[in-house]
């Protein structure tokens, strides 16, 4: 009955792009063979809607099974040309930016199920506001102005009701007794104000100056531009942090668990006062998770509410988890819900005043699944079937006590705030070697703590609700289906074995999509390290540019210059000259902290008056006394490695050219500080030019690159210090030495190369407090376990 | 009277032995009924008139030679040579042997009116001597009088202007030595024989050679024939130097040939009556008194509370009281004959048969690791390069044995002395460890790297091709042995060299047992002090 009612209809999906509406686009294709589609898909910044909805909807293994019964690809892509029209549109601005094909192709439409979404559960406030709460009234007010009345099927969620207990029965949110009258216009007034409040507060001097400073303890002395990008992000996180904690207090100031169920309750208050002609039903989905048999069992898309917070409790990251036992995790497959939403879209209207009707979608009430169970399900399983470590050992998974949320935050917190505190205290110390990868550890569990805290602050919420939703009118559209109907549409959460769907549908699937190791022993294949070798020692590659100090010898100017100045002092006299030099070392560190040049600058005048050839002479001996002494060979042996595949190697320095000449048969080139010389053989103390450090690397790299016609991102740079960021963002394959925090370029972060079996920097995981996870709109995330641009 | 070196069969009583084993020693009980030991002999009595005896000898030559007065006369190239830091093991005290007969070289030539004298360290492809190190070999007179004007410095083997190229042998083996030696009307070679592999023709041959030259004799084919090193007479090496020492005498290169022996007092003679630190270690284990017992239960907690670092240095800066036990100068052959005999007075002891698991505890030093770190490699080219070949007659170990050595073996290198023992650490073994095949495949790359020849050459690293060298100095061992343990090494590194780690020497004879059954026979080599063993 189902695809006899929606035949012929022309039915526009928003959100389209999300796991839901990726879900609903495929079943209304297959199982609705007389309908036609309209997508209303964002302007992606870099292509147009169709090419988004080919990458970003139709690719999808979602539509494997439809591809293979329509007989291959050449017939899905024309069923897919022949039945859906993609126009370009955005729910988050007035009239829905469209242009006037998309608005007679909206204007064409009978049916329009909104399922677009801010997804993530931690959305700045006046985003949230924009889209969820907006979003549906704009459809209706575009609809109104296109002089058309289609059935609007808004999808909302189960969790308007807000934190309660007990029933919450399918009854618009107005008719709650516990509503509380808001007016939604002054929410969406205050929210755009509290965005402008925010950016000008952001933009005071004081403020301002806070993020420099942050930004130059993170990146230390790594010149003007890179500090000034790092600056701009510290002042654009701010103000998102605030608008998000804005959100967060709003929404629990009135009983909802966050901003998302907050915006969507007034969304739904909002259609309903300003829907004009349009007939309304909204369907609200619990806690969406994979499929339960269609398209296929298990079919899921992104990284999502659940998977982060399962993923690390079977990686052993995760020990805790706030919740109560008996309460029930009101999860529901998704492809129960697109059954719902089609059931809807074919039965019309509820009322024939076009009132909005509603149909919840959720477990709770008729099937519940319980967290007490869940979690001997998960721990069973992951007992069954754990995870491996780096080194291929099985992971045991903890034990689960039931803590309480405050209990659990606290805990994090405090570890928090400790990790940050090492961390900083860490990041201060010029190290490297194992002290770095301890940094480097630190900073890891750092990252997993706040991960932690984050999940537990998004969704300790959810899994402590103990609201019952309603069913009803769900069991009605159930009891109102053929035999045909259920199989192809089916809803009725009854159906769902739990211990089936959780062991044998979700949780792998959910591993398969995580990219864990679940097998034993070493990694197959290439290992990480291997890759990046092999990567970087391409022959592909023209070029590998190499920092000294720290990355081939660990040692620095100063020490070079003390052996130099000391080597024909008589006995005596060297421990007064060390003295000095050790009282001057805060002044040295301090100035070297805030600029690389200057602080060279400052340094070399030491070298006033001193002789040209005797240093020249000098210099032979320093080669093996200090920096053979201190190199680390696996470094001079990688400079030979690219020397021998016929790539240019450059050392870029900002020691001295007589300190680095013997080193001179390493490299093709050396670009080094020059001192100049007096008639009388004498230097002068002053730097001929400006030296290689900070910026003045990329630009000395782009221009040695330009004089040699190489290619920058076929060039490989070696470097560990701040100030060496600059020299590591301009070339393809940047390689930092040393997993010290602040030479995390961007893009990549290579692992050091010389210190093998070091965990590599995180980066591997989804990282917090942004999580990848999304609400149960659906996301277009997928999970962010690449490596960017090195992998 | 010393005692001469002997074989102890291992029984009940038999005390723990004592095993070298790095800056360490292991203290292991053989099993009693098959296992004996084989000790060196007591320091021979040393000269008591040093420098008498060395007068002596530049006076009455041995061979077909003239004195050495008559030998120098005014304006005449004179070039004095002297063997590099590789020798003796562990360096010997003040005054160095070495400096005590090229002073008296020196007083002679005054004498006669020479000015125009040189003094360079035979070091062949080693490491270029620091300050330090020569002022320890020729004294600080000396040092002071040549260095500074440039008449004293270390051969440069990679200098092509200052090889002189004399001809093949009748083998086709070139034949290239320093060219101001070449030039010279005298060349004087100051040897100190702490073995009985070095002198003869070897010493100008090698010592003042280039790789052109010593690839001829220092290759896999040439090691794995001589069986062994040691024994002169039946060494492919040596007979390939003689061959060359032929090739300079019709060059007319006249070399006055100078050779030293040392007694084996190496950790100090008056050990024997009670004193010195290292006491013990001169000692026959039940000949322990408690108070070398509680000296060595006392340096053990010590250096266990050392860092490796220092640890180190405190073994490096030992110096041995060898006692001189004869110089002789004058013709090549004549002269290492006798020496030969010197040698062999001190260190040959009879062993009678073969046995099939043979154990060594390695000292912390080998000749290319004074003042550094001993690498694995070294630890191979120690064990069954040196102490391997220093036998007379048939290997100590039957073919097909089992080798167990102790040594920590760590995986570490010299950065300034070894850098291509690091590249062929890390690349050529990981790939194979097939002597034959590792010279096919890889000599030729590192022997002509440039950077390689700039560190020989500028700084104080050992040639290119010398890991090679090492490697195959253990040729012959491993084509001969059936296995080869190591005992409290790190297994990475031992696994690396092809070899098989072990926790225990219990768990190393265990392990032996695949390879040799279940009640082989074992001889412990107990050295050093140094000994050689004479197999029949």
């Amino acid at each position: 009955m189902i695809p006899e009612a929606l035949a012929g209809k022309r039915i526009a999906v928003t959100g389209s792009t999300g796991f839901l509406g990726t879900a609903l686009v495929e079943r209304l294709l297959r199982s609705v063979p007389g309908c036609e589609l309209v997508l209303l898909v964002r302007r992606g910044r870099m292509r147009s809607v169709e090419q988004r909805a080919r990458r970003e909807i139709f690719k999808n293994d979602c539509f494997d099974r439809l591809r293979s019964e329509l007989g291959g690809a050449a017939a899905f892509e024309e069923a897919v040309a022949r039945r859906v029209q993609v126009i370009a549109g955005d729910v988050g601005t007035d009239g829905l930016g469209l242009d006037d094909d998309g608005r007679s192709a909206l204007a064409s439409c009978d049916i329009v199920i909104h399922s677009a979404a801010t997804v993530s559960f931690d959305s700045p406030l006046d985003g949230a506001v924009e889209v969820n709460l907006l979003g549906p009234t704009r459809i209706a007010a575009t609809l109104g102005e296109l002089g058309v009345a289609p059935h609007l099927v808004a999808v909302s969620t189960c969790y308007v009701a807000g934190n309660r207990r007990g029933a919450a029965p399918e009854i618009r949110v107005d008719e709650s007794p516990f509503w509380l009258d808001v007016d939604w216009r002054q929410e969406v007034t205050s929210a755009r104000r509290l965005r402008a409040d925010a950016e000008a507060e952001s933009r005071t001097p004081d403020q301002l100056e806070r993020f420099a400073a942050e930004a130059r303890r993170e990146l230390g002395a790594a010149g003007v531009p890179l500090l000034a990008e790092k600056t701009e992000q510290r002042r654009t996180a701010w103000v998102r942090d605030r608008l998000v904690e804005a959100g967060r207090a709003r929404a629990a100031s009135l009983g909802w668990p966050d901003a998302y169920a907050m915006t969507k309750a007034l969304g739904e208050r909002a259609l309903g006062e300003s829907r004009g002609a349009v007939p309304v039903s909204i369907v609200r989905p619990a806690i969406i998770e994979s499929a339960w048999s269609d398209p296929v069992p298990g079919w899921i898309r992104g990284f999502r509410m659940a998977e982060p917070v399962i993923i690390s409790y079977a990686r052993g990251l995760l020990r805790e988890f706030p919740g109560v036992p008996e309460g029930v995790v009101d999860v529901i497959p998704v492809d129960l819900v697109v059954g719902a939403i089609c059931a809807v879209a074919a039965r019309g209207p509820l009322h024939s005043d076009g009132e909005p009707d509603v149909t919840q979608v959720a477990s709770g009430s008729a099937n519940p699944l319980r967290y007490q169970r869940l979690v001997d399900l998960v721990q069973a399983w992951f007992g069954a079937h754990p995870l491996y470590d780096n080194e291929g050992q099985p992971i045991t998974v903890p034990e689960w006590s039931f803590p309480g949320r405050g209990r659990v935050q606290g805990q994090l917190a405090r570890s928090l705030r400790l990790l940050e505190r090492g961390e900083r205290v860490l990041q201060a110390l010029p190290l490297r070697g194992r002290q770095a990868e301890l940094s480097a550890r630190v900073e890891e569990k750092r990252e997993l703590a706040e991960r932690a805290l984050g999940y537990v602050t998004l969704y300790g919420a959810y899994t402590e609700c103990e609201a019952l939703f309603g069913v009803d009118h769900l069991l009605d559209l159930d009891a109102a289906m053929t035999a045909t109907d259920r199989r192809q549409f089916g809803l009725d959460p009854r159906v769902i074995d739990w211990d089936r769907y959780v062991q044998d549908v979700h949780l792998p699937s959910v591993v398969q999509h995580a990219r864990v190791r679940t097998e034993p022993g070493r990694a197959g294949g290439e290992s990480r390290q291997q890759r990046l070798r092999r990567q970087v020692l391409s022959s592909e590659r023209q070029m590998a540019a190499f920092d000294l100090e720290n990355t081939l010898i660990a040692s620095n100017v100063v020490t070079s210059y003390a052996w130099l100045a000391s080597r024909r002092l008589p006995r005596e006299d060297k421990p007064r000259f060390v003295a000095d030099l050790v009282a001057e070392a805060p002044k040295l560190l301090r100035l070297d902290r805030r600029d690389r040049s200057d602080f060279l600058r400052h340094f070399y005048r030491r070298y006033t008056d001193a002789p040209a050839d005797q240093l020249g002479t000098d210099s032979v001996e320093l080669l093996s006394e200090l920096i053979l002494t201190k190199s680390f060979p696996a470094g001079i042996r990688r400079v030979r490695e690219h020397r021998a595949l016929g790539h240019r190697t450059v050392l870029i320095t900002g020691a001295l050219d007589f300190v680095v000449e013997p080193l001179a048969p390493l490299f093709d080139d050396i670009i080094a500080a020059h001192l100049s010389v007096t008639e009388d053989g004498l230097y002068t103390g002053q730097m001929t030019d400006v030296p290689p450090t900070g910026e003045t690397r990329a630009s000395a790299l782009y221009d040695f690159a330009a004089r040699h016609d190489l290619d920058l991102d076929q060039c490989v740079a070696y470097a560990d210090s701040a100030s060496d960021l600059p020299m590591l963002e301009v070339v393809g394959f940047p390689s930092p030495s040393t997993p010290r925090p602040a030479c995390r370029p961007s893009p990549a972060s290579g692992v050091g190369w010389w210190s093998s079996g070091r965990r590599p920097p995180a980066g591997r995981l989804p990282s917090c407090p942004s999580p990848p996870a999304a609400a149960p709109a659906g996301s277009t995330r997928e999970p962010p376990l690449g490596l960017g641009r090195s992998a | 009277m010393p005692r001469p070196g002997f074989v102890l069969e291992v029984d009940g009583s038999t005390p723990p032995l004592l095993f070298h084993s790095g800056e360490g020693f292991r203290l292991e009980k053989l099993p009693a009924g098959r296992s004996r030991v084989v000790y060196p002999a007591e320091p021979l009595a040393p000269l008591d008139d040093v420098d008498g005896a060395i007068r002596a000898a530049l006076l009455a030559p041995l061979g077909d030679s003239a004195p050495l007065p008559d030998l120098l006369h005014p304006g005449m190239k004179l070039t004095i040579a002297f063997d590099d830091v590789s020798l003796p093991l562990p360096k010997m005290r003040r005054p160095d042997i070495r400096s005590r007969v090229i002073e008296a070289v020196l007083d002679l030539a005054a004498a006669a009116g020479v000015d125009d004298v040189h003094l360079i360290a035979a070091l062949a492809l080693h490491r270029r001597m620091t300050e330090d190190e020569l002022r320890h070999a020729v004294g600080d007179r000396v040092y002071d009088a040549f260095a500074p004007s440039g008449a004293l410095y270390n051969h440069d083997a990679e200098d092509p202007d200052q090889l002189a190229y004399l001809g093949t042998t009748d083998q086709g083996e070139e034949v290239e030595i320093s060219k101001r030696a070449a030039e010279s009307d005298l060349l004087v070679y100051v040897n100190i024989n702490i073995v009985a592999m070095d002198g003869g023709h070897k010493s100008t041959a090698t010592g003042l050679s280039s790789y052109r030259s010593l690839r001829h004799h220092h290759n896999v084919a040439t090691l794995e024939h001589s069986r062994s090193f040691m024994d002169r007479h039946r060494s492919e090496l040596h007979h390939s130097n003689w061959r060359m020492g032929d090739v300079l005498k019709a060059a007319g290169v006249k070399v006055f040939q100078i050779e030293t022996t040392l007694n084996n007092d190496t950790f100090g003679l008056e050990a024997l009556r009670g004193g010195g630190p290292l006491g013990m270690l001169q000692k026959r284990e039940w000949e322990w008194t408690a108070r070398d017992r509680a000296a060595f239960v006392a340096m053990q907690a010590g250096l266990g509370r050392l860092s490796p670092k220092n640890r180190r240095r405190t073994f490096q800066s030992w110096e041995a009281p060898y006692g001189v036990t004869s110089v002789q100068a004058g013709e090549v052959d004549a002269v290492h004959e006798r020496t030969l005999e010197h040698v062999h007075a001190q260190h040959l002891v009879p062993v009678e048969g073969q046995t099939d698991v043979l154990t060594m505890g390695l000292p912390y030093i080998c000749p290319y690791n004074v003042h550094s770190i001993m690498n694995p490699i070294l630890v191979m080219c120690l064990g069954l390069g040196y102490f391997f070949n220093l036998y007379r007659g048939r290997p100590l170990v039957r073919e097909g044995g089992v080798l167990i050595m102790t040594h920590p073996t760590p995986w570490e290198f010299h950065p300034v002395h070894h850098p291509s023992y690091i590249d062929f650490f890390e690349q050529v073994l990981a790939d194979t460890t097939d002597p034959t095949e590792i010279e096919a495949r890889y000599e030729k790359q590192f022997a002509e790297d440039e950077w390689y020849r700039h560190l020989y050459r500028t700084s104080h690293a050992y040639h290119g091709v010398h890991p090679f060298y090492m490697w195959y100095w253990g040729a012959h061992a491993l084509r001969h042995l059936g296995q080869v343990t190591i005992v409290g090494g790190d297994p990475r590194a031992v696994r690396r060299l092809g070899f098989r780690p072990a926790t225990s020497m219990a768990d190393a004879l265990e392990m032996a047992s695949d390879v040799v059954g279940r009640e082989p026979t074992i001889t412990h080599f107990h050295n050093p002090p140094i000994l050689m063993a004479d197999v029949t």
